[in-house]
């Protein structure tokens, strides 16, 4: 909502500065967003007089001169041959930038004298080139001393943009800012002019209709309209044009601006039509399938049955509080019209305005809720202003229905206002504030009955007056209250899962890993690919079709970013991301997984090459390692859970795993992508990825005591043990069958080499154990080392088909 | 016949060998030749029966001191040939200390700033006894719109420009959330007062410039119970934001302005001096006691309870601390900016130790 300063001073009779005025609106909500003030670089130049002119006391071509600067005199050194006694000139003191040299003024001798400001020429002001000596004004200034010399020079209007918010309809119009302002303390809300003289002797020769249904009747309560006779539709006055344009809108001429001036004015929107264009009566109605008209907007809308329109007895004009027809608007040509002034409800212009596509200074107003007690005056109004401007003969209004005003009645508690606002304000002035701001307060006890203004349809309850009384009173003045404290140490907060949450971030990173934070949507083909696209999951409106499926995993996002930061130059790295992801679209379905990726040379040591060691590509076992660690750093014992080669179809068949509690719980997916998959992310090579499902883990143990610690005394003793087998045997099966030799005794198996060549065999591997034996009574003898080494032995061939090596 | 004098030529003889000794081998082959069993020394000793017994005691005295001496040199020996074997392997082993080392993991890894601001929030409000809430994504219009005072085409939609999902079979439209607000409804729903809450979690409006992105983080308070007021709210949000700023005093300044679920509403404005940039005012969060309505939306009674809300940018007020530029930058993924911007996995804030020191 735009407007100058000089209409809002049409309405508010204020002393403020401009500043001041932004400074309460913002502060009261209604938000300054921007104010354009040409002459705002000017405002500190004041037009002077020179009392007396005489010669420099140290210089030939320099004068001193005397000034009036209205309350005052001034002694300035002037270089301008102009300068002369009598003169009237603009004055700038110490302390002011001067726009044109980009220099601010400084209080320091010139040849001995003290200037204490200067003479300006209009060069200095900016007003144009010329520098031949400093402004020299005409004696008709000579009332006009001390005053800003930038108002007499048309500049003086700056343009306030404020946004307006939904619930305050009152404010799309210059008066209902004004009101605000003066409940404020910023001025006096400057009386009504009385309407008088404009109802006609002649009945409106054009029937006005309402033709609704019981239940769409809502639309449109009230249409009144008048007609005018002979007008002379030409330009609208100076004044009025240059307002219009100061707010961005481009005069069409009288009547039409007219209206939008009323609008903005008053935040009442309406239409003229010409008249001897219209087809028999006028009425608001509800659309029909396939009916169109041609807008004011340039284009053809089509309208529908949920949409209020108006028309004629021939065809639809226009949609009713949204947008006029061309066929029936006016023109310079225009001898008759007939001036709508309506009300149509809010709900239905919203919707009919989102499904028509139109943004309309009218439908701004009609959807936030216009005054239902300013139709006829309104009415009345806009053809006052329009007999002034095009003159023409009035008739008597004609009104269809009645205007919805409905006055909201609330028994308001004035301690309500400590209770919600917490600060005490004086019962007299919260009565002021609402009677300023058009509320009626009857009654003077502590309760009172507080009835709304028709104007103000967003008030519905205690809470909307406290709201007004404490934003006019200014929030910066509600004093601040601490919160009351539970007693003692505060106490932790975070669940388990949020903890689970916090935690994994810090493990990955403390991994090398960098966090990455991804798109919750991502492509639908790649959603797919990752087992999800679901219909459910498709956004109907996407920002583009990149991003138009809810994530099935953090994977697709993660190995988009490496393949970015791949294109980028940087080949080994290494990200994660904890975040959400969705099976479907129930609050329950959303999940969140931790994953990592790697590419390139990276583990946990570092990344690239490096002379004291480069990492191989990362693969399988870095996502192995990541994953376990996480669950481990989790407080999950990963010994407790079951490898399974079962995975999903992103990841490698035979380079991937799942980590399952029971057949039904999985925790963790782990390995190397699909190439297939990488291929169509624009990757090669291999990547190491692991998800590990946060939500999947079981509960952890509370207690936070460790446990008793058992010292051992006996040394442990270890042996190791090489054995020859199928390559497809899993480790795990080998080490598992080797512990199970002697459960009490063997305290570890670890596998320390791995071998796969011609000399172990094609097909075979070669697989080394290091068994740690701890004695618990007394130290072992050889005899019974050999038992249990063989023991082991007997194990692990009978379970695996292994055979040790000699 | 050994005497003195024999002694004393052995032992200058044998001084004189260790002495000249080169190394660990020759020490030892010294030792066995003289001490050992067969030694030279063990030779003199034998010579002990042959003697009178009136000077056996002075010659087994004599040789006794030369074993002594003789043991002493050749210890004293061995020791200078270790030191300067040492010396010598030390003096061979040179390194180019300037080779470059592996930092390790903690130092390559980083925190996204918005984690890392997200911790700190919640040491922050943890410490005012707020609870930490969340809620899905997608979202019924109920719990987005309608149950926060937003009705079906109420003018306020309008800011909210909406990513919904296809509608299903009863017409009913999920979308996604647009605001954390709704959590606030899912916790009045299920938890009775007093309620303190915050709610961190990914918002989504259909925006996309050099300000917006298409999903972005917000941080959202929860107070409801019989006495808290406005002035309560301002004091937690100024103590918010000078625990989060971390500075000793700042100013804000609190503008009245609307949102269908707060009455009143007020905006907060901070001096933007806090960040080191006097001289501005910076919009970093939205507020307001919670409406009736919604308090009643919640099957409360609005008579009873009452309470406050606010709702401000996540990534705004990341970057505003963190000095970032570009909010799109935050889920670029690019290892540069998330090199540069993160943090080091160890960074964990606490109020004890200070939010990023």
């Amino acid at each position: 909502m735009k407007f100058t300063l000089s209409w809002l001073r049409d309405h508010l009779d204020t002393s403020a500065s401009i500043e001041d005025l932004a400074d309460k609106l913002s502060s009261i909500g209604l938000e300054v967003e921007s104010i354009d003030d040409p002459g705002a670089k000017l405002k500190n130049f004041t037009i002077a007089r020179v009392l007396e002119a005489k010669r420099h006391p140290n210089a030939d071509r320099l004068q001193v001169c005397k000034l009036d600067i209205g309350g005052g005199t001034v002694e300035v050194v002037c270089g301008a041959p102009n300068a002369r006694t009598g003169m009237i000139g603009v004055f700038a003191p110490i302390g002011s930038y001067i726009p044109g040299t980009k220099i601010t003024l400084e209080a320091k001798p010139v040849r001995g004298v003290v200037s204490g400001g200067m003479l300006l020429s209009e060069r200095e002001l900016q007003l144009s080139d010329n520098h031949e000596g400093v402004i020299d004004l005409p004696e008709a200034f000579a009332k006009k001393i001390g005053q800003r010399y930038v108002d007499s020079l048309g500049m003086g209007d700056p343009v306030l943009d404020v946004k307006i918010t939904p619930n305050r309809p009152d404010c799309t119009g210059v008066r209902g800012i004004a009101r605000d302002l003066a409940a404020a303390g910023l001025g006096k809300l400057k009386p009504d002019q009385k309407i008088t003289g404009v109802e006609g002797s002649y009945d409106c020769p054009i029937d006005i209709k309402l033709e609704f249904s019981q239940d769409t009747r809502d639309a449109c309560p009230c249409f009144s309209g008048r007609y005018l006779r002979d007008v002379s539709n030409s330009e609208a006055p100076e004044w009025m044009k240059q307002r219009l344009k100061a707010v961005g809108l481009r005069p069409i001429n009288a009547l039409v601006d007219v209206t939008n001036y009323i609008s903005l004015d008053r935040g009442r929107p309406l239409h003229v039509y010409d008249a001897d264009k219209l087809k028999g009566a006028i009425r608001a109605r509800m659309g029909k399938k396939g009916e169109r008209f041609a807008g004011l907007d340039g284009k053809v809308h089509g309208v529908d049955d949920t949409m209020c329109v108006i028309a004629d007895d021939k065809a639809v004009l226009g949609l009713g509080g949204i947008l006029g027809g061309e066929d029936t608007g006016v023109t310079a040509d225009t001898k008759n019209v007939l001036i709508e002034c309506a009300y149509f409800d809010p709900l239905r212009t919203a919707a009919t305005g989102r499904k028509a596509g139109i943004q309309s200074d009218a439908r701004y107003r009609f959807e936030r809720g216009v005054d239902p007690g300013y139709v006829i005056p309104g009415l009345d109004f806009a053809t006052e202003m329009m007999l002034k401007i095009v003159g023409g003969t009035p008739s008597k209004a004609r009104v269809a229905g009645a205007p919805p005003v409905s006055r909201k009645v609330i028994q308001f508690n004035f301690g309500l206002v400590e209770k919600l606002a917490g600060i005490a304000i004086p019962q007299t002035q919260a009565r002021e504030t609402l009677e300023a701001l058009g509320f009626l307060v009857d009654g003077k006890d502590a309760t009172a009955k507080v009835t709304a203004p028709s104007w103000r349809p967003d008030i519905e309850g205690s809470a909307d007056l406290v709201e007004e009384i404490v934003r006019i009173a200014a929030l910066d003045t509600v004093p601040s209250a601490a919160m009351p404290r539970t007693a003692g140490v505060a106490r932790p907060v975070l669940t388990e899962p949020q903890r689970r949450v916090r935690r994994a971030r810090r493990v990955l990173a403390g991994r090398g890993l960098v966090e990455a934070v991804t798109w919750s949507f991502i492509e639908r083909g790649t959603a797919v690919a990752f087992g999800g696209g679901q219909d459910m999951l498709e956004i109907a409106n996407p920002i583009s079709s990149e991003m138009s499926s809810m994530r099935p995993s953090l994977l697709p996002g993660l190995l988009s970013a490496l393949s970015r930061n791949h294109n980028r130059g940087f080949t080994d790295a290494g990200l994660f991301e904890v975040g959400q992801c969705y099976r479907g679209d129930a609050p329950n379905d959303q999940f969140v997984s931790a994953s990592a990726v790697r590419a390139g040379s990276t583990d946990i040591q570092g990344s690239g090459r490096h002379w004291d060691g480069t990492p191989g590509d990362a693969g399988l076992f870095q996502a192995k390692s990541d994953a376990f660690a996480l669950l481990s750093d989790l407080g999950f014992d990963v010994s407790k859970a079951q490898i399974s080669r079962e995975v999903p179809a992103w990841f490698h068949p035979g380079r991937a795993a799942a980590l399952k509690l029971g057949p039904k719980t999985t925790l963790a997916y782990f390995g190397e992508i699909h190439p297939q998959v990488l291929h169509s992310v624009g990757l090669s090579g291999t990547v190491a990825a692991c998800e590990v499902y946060l939500d999947a883990l079981p509960s952890k143990r509370k207690a936070a005591g460790r446990g008793s610690f058992e010292s051992l005394a006996l040394l442990p003793v270890k042996r190791d043990f090489a054995f020859v087998v199928d390559a497809q045997v899993a480790a795990a099966d080998i080490a598992k069958a080797a512990a199970a030799a002697d459960k009490s005794l063997i305290a570890d198996v670890s596998v320390f080499d791995v071998f796969e060549g011609e000399a172990v065999g094609k097909g075979k591997k070669s697989l080394a154990l290091e068994v740690t034996l701890q004695p618990r009574e007394k130290t072992l003898t050889d005899a019974e080392i050999d038992a249990v080494a063989a023991r082991i032995i007997t194990q692990v061939e009978k379970a695996t088909g292994a055979k040790i090596r000699g | 016949m050994a005497n003195d004098t024999d002694i004393a030529s052995l032992e200058k003889a044998l001084l004189s060998e260790i002495d000249s000794a080169s190394d660990l081998d020759a020490i030892e082959r010294l030792r066995i030749s003289t001490l050992g069993k067969k030694g030279r020394v063990s030779e003199l000793m034998a010579r002990l029966g042959t003697l009178p017994s009136e000077q056996r005691k002075a010659f087994g005295q004599s040789v006794n001191q030369l074993k002594e001496r003789v043991t002493e040199a050749l210890e004293a020996r061995k020791s200078q040939l270790s030191r300067d074997a040492m010396s010598a392997r030390v003096a061979s082993e040179w390194a180019d200390v300037t080779l470059p080392v592996r930092l390790g993991p903690l130092q390559d890894g980083r925190i996204h700033p918005i984690s890392q601001v997200w911790d700190e929030i919640v040491e922050i409000f943890g410490d005012m006894g707020f609870s930490v809430a969340e809620g899905p994504d997608i979202e019924s219009d109920d719990l987005n719109f309608t149950k926060l005072n937003i009705p079906p085409e109420h003018p306020a939609r309008q800011d909210h420009d909406t990513f919904y999902f296809k509608p299903k079979a009863d017409g009913s439209r999920l979308l996604l959330r647009t605001h954390t607000s709704p959590v606030q409804i899912r916790t009045m729903l299920s938890q009775k007062p007093p309620i303190r809450i915050i709610v961190p979690g990914r918002v989504y409006r259909i925006d996309s410039d050099a300000t917006h992105t298409p999903m972005f983080h917000q941080v959202e308070g929860l107070v409801i119970d019989e006495h808290t007021h406005l002035g309560h709210l301002k004091w937690c949000l100024e103590e918010f934001c000078k625990a989060f700023f971390e500075v000793p005093d700042l100013k804000m300044r609190f503008r009245a302005s609307h949102f269908p679920f707060t009455e009143p509403s007020m905006e907060v404005d901070l001096d933007a001096s806090a960040i080191g940039k006097p001289g501005q005012w910076l919009e970093i969060l939205g507020s307001g006691m919670v409406h009736p309505n919604v308090i009643r939306n919640c099957g409360l009674d609005p008579e009873k309870y009452q309470g406050f809300a606010f709702g401000m940018g996540l990534d705004r007020i990341t970057m505003l601390k963190y000095g970032i530029p570009d909010l799109r930058d935050m889920f670029s993924a690019d290892l540069r900016w998330l090199k540069h911007f993160g943090f080091l996995p160890l960074d964990v804030p606490t109020l004890a130790g200070g939010l990023s020191s």
